[in-house]
């Protein structure tokens, strides 16, 4: 696993925005952590489907149908090979991770959840992966539960572990912080809830672009990311659970496709996946997905990842030799994105004054309030770094931010 | 940087390094908050008011970027001393102001020390940031406690 496995230039190629320019300079796009560029693969892919084989999926009986119906669900396999599913029929096709963890909300735990319940989540997660929780505990008069973070931004296992009990009917966790970068130690984790028989969810929004992911041998239950920060097209995600699990499960939302048979008396549902799948789908968004893939394959995910820990060194490094810069998310185990502060200098400030320089970061609260709240801050910058940076992204990162302390200063 | 100028005129950097009327009147008889969720900002106004809504004094506390602290500050200049009636007004002309077409000239002499906020009209996601404020500030004058910007400006 070498740096130099990945030919950044010949990435770069691949993405055709990288050739626009923003605000009349050229494009350094530091917001992937957000949503990533699509690589013309998967522009490819959704063009030849609507151009050359489109029809709706499961349900024609001309040659057009099939084709459709036929990559659609090539794709589905293609996914569970990707995060080592043990069945296809395992993975469901929704819109985005909060789709996935909302399905998870109504469908699986809804049932399970008393009055008194708990459900465990940590102090770093996503607003998708709290407000579901918030609202099934509010309805059943349940309680959520926080594992605290320390400092560096890092879990601590030995609290989240007190914080497991015998009332705690589901553990959900983010796989990757979209604010810290912290990879969170969640086969530890999993294991944990595991020996107390506490199912366990992983928002994988954030991993899945850059670790190799096996859901089998993390032992989770269920997993769910989102094809757009994964190269792929927007409205498209999967949400992974086990088969039994899902055999169990009522549907989430009801209509077409997801049936088996319909009369007035009495309707019974299709297995899964299709149970879940009412409606049709985002099959351009599913064809995109499998480009995706397919593309990402095609680098290999060491090599992803490989590279991206090479330039998050860099940026880290870089980012700490300007004063009054303050970085949050120390995590030793951390994804390549840098959540950090300028003295005297508000995030949406930094925000505007690097769109003028042509570079593209995030600014806000991240959808993650409560993180905001536990480093005392309202708003955070946030660079985060993909296949298709650069040191000379780093590089104008870096003289933008001193041109803002100029300014300000 | 000419650009960047436009936007963050020395009167707007000035005023976010050194707000005036930062402060909580004690003896406040309104107040609001404004608060942009979009961002996370929050503000608190409280004025002093007289039987006729004119205010006799204003302050202003809370965190947020150069743009809205600097025009928290600037209308808490402005607002002393001004009637409900003229301060609903000037806000009006003050939001046309930072919405107009950037290829517009952007003239606004009646608008005074508030005009520095015009380099705004190129950056329409900062708009809610100049005109945080100001929403707080008629909340308070209408007397509504909390105010949160969900609209688009």
């Amino acid at each position: 696993m070498s740096v130099a496995s990945l030919d950044v230039e010949s990435v770069r190629r691949d993405f055709p925005i990288l050739s626009h320019c923003m605000r009349g300079q050229p494009l350094v796009y530091l917001d992937s952590a957000s949503s990533a560029q699509k690589p013309r693969a998967v522009l490819d892919a959704m063009d030849e489907l609507y151009t050359q084989g489109y029809a709706n999926v499961h349900r024609g009986l001309y040659e057009l149908a099939e084709w459709a119906t036929s990559h659609y669900e090539g794709v589905r396999d293609k996914v569970a090979r990707f995060i080592g599913a043990a069945d296809p029929r395992e993975i469901v096709f929704v819109r985005n991770v909060t789709e996935g963890i909302n399905l998870v909300a109504h469908s699986f735990v809804r049932e399970r959840l008393g009055s008194g319940d708990e459900i465990l989540i940590s102090a770093m997660e996503h607003h998708a992966n709290i407000v579901p929780w918030q609202i099934l505990c509010e309805q059943a008069g349940a309680q959520l539960r926080v594992a605290p973070i320390d400092d560096r931004g890092e879990i601590l296992v030995e609290e989240f572990e007190k914080l497991l009990s015998p009332r705690t009917r589901l553990v959900a966790l983010a796989h990757v912080s979209n604010v810290l970068g912290t990879v969170n130690p969640i086969r530890e984790l999993i294991a944990l809830a595991r020996e107390r028989e506490i199912p366990i969810l992983i928002d994988g929004a954030q991993g899945v672009p850059h670790l190799p992911v096996d859901v089998q041998e993390l032992g989770c239950d269920f997993y769910g990311f989102t094809g757009h920060k994964l190269f792929g097209p927007t409205g498209v995600g999967v949400i992974w659970g086990r088969l039994p699990l899902l055999d169990a499960m009522p549907p989430y939302q009801s209509g077409g496709d997801m049936i088996e048979s319909v009369r007035f008396e009495k309707t019974t549902f299709a297995p899964p996946p299709h149970k879940f799948e009412a409606g049709t789908p985002n099959i351009a968004g599913v064809i995109g997905l499998g480009a995706a893939i397919d593309y990402v394959n095609g680098l290999g995910i060491r090599n992803i990842a490989a590279w991206e820990h090479g330039l998050l060194e860099y940026a880290t490094e870089a980012l700490e030799s300007i004063g009054k810069l303050r970085i949050y998310g120390k995590a030793k185990n951390k994804a390549a994105v840098l959540s950090f502060a300028l003295d005297g200098v508000h995030p949406h400030d930094i925000g505007t004054v690097l769109d003028q320089e042509g570079v593209a970061i995030r600014a806000g609260h991240h959808c993650a309030q409560p993180l905001m709240e536990r480093f005392g801050v309202s708003a955070m910058a946030r660079a985060s770094l993909s296949i298709y940076n650069t040191r000379d992204d780093v590089d104008r990162l870096v003289r933008a931010l001193h041109k803002t302390l100029e300014l300000f200063g | 940087m000419d650009d960047l100028r436009e936007l963050y005129q020395t009167t707007i950097l000035d005023h976010n390094k050194s707000p005036r009327n930062f402060r909580e009147l004690e003896d406040a008889n309104r107040r609001a908050e404004g608060y942009n969720p979009l961002c996370g900002d929050k503000l608190t106004v409280t004025l002093l008011v007289d039987a006729d809504d004119r205010v006799e004094d204003v302050g202003f506390v809370g965190s947020g970027c150069a743009i809205s602290t600097a025009s928290a500050s600037i209308m808490t200049e402005f607002a002393k001393g001004k009637s409900r009636a003229e301060i609903e007004e000037t806000f009006e002309r003050f939001h046309e102001l930072l919405t107009g077409s950037p290829s517009e000239p952007a003239e606004a002499p009646e608008l005074g020390k508030l005009a520095v906020f015009a380099g705004v009209r190129e950056y329409p996601l900062r708009v809610k940031c100049a005109t945080l404020a100001w929403h707080a500030l008629k909340a308070a004058l209408e007397n509504r406690e909390e105010m949160t910007l969900v609209k688009t400006e």
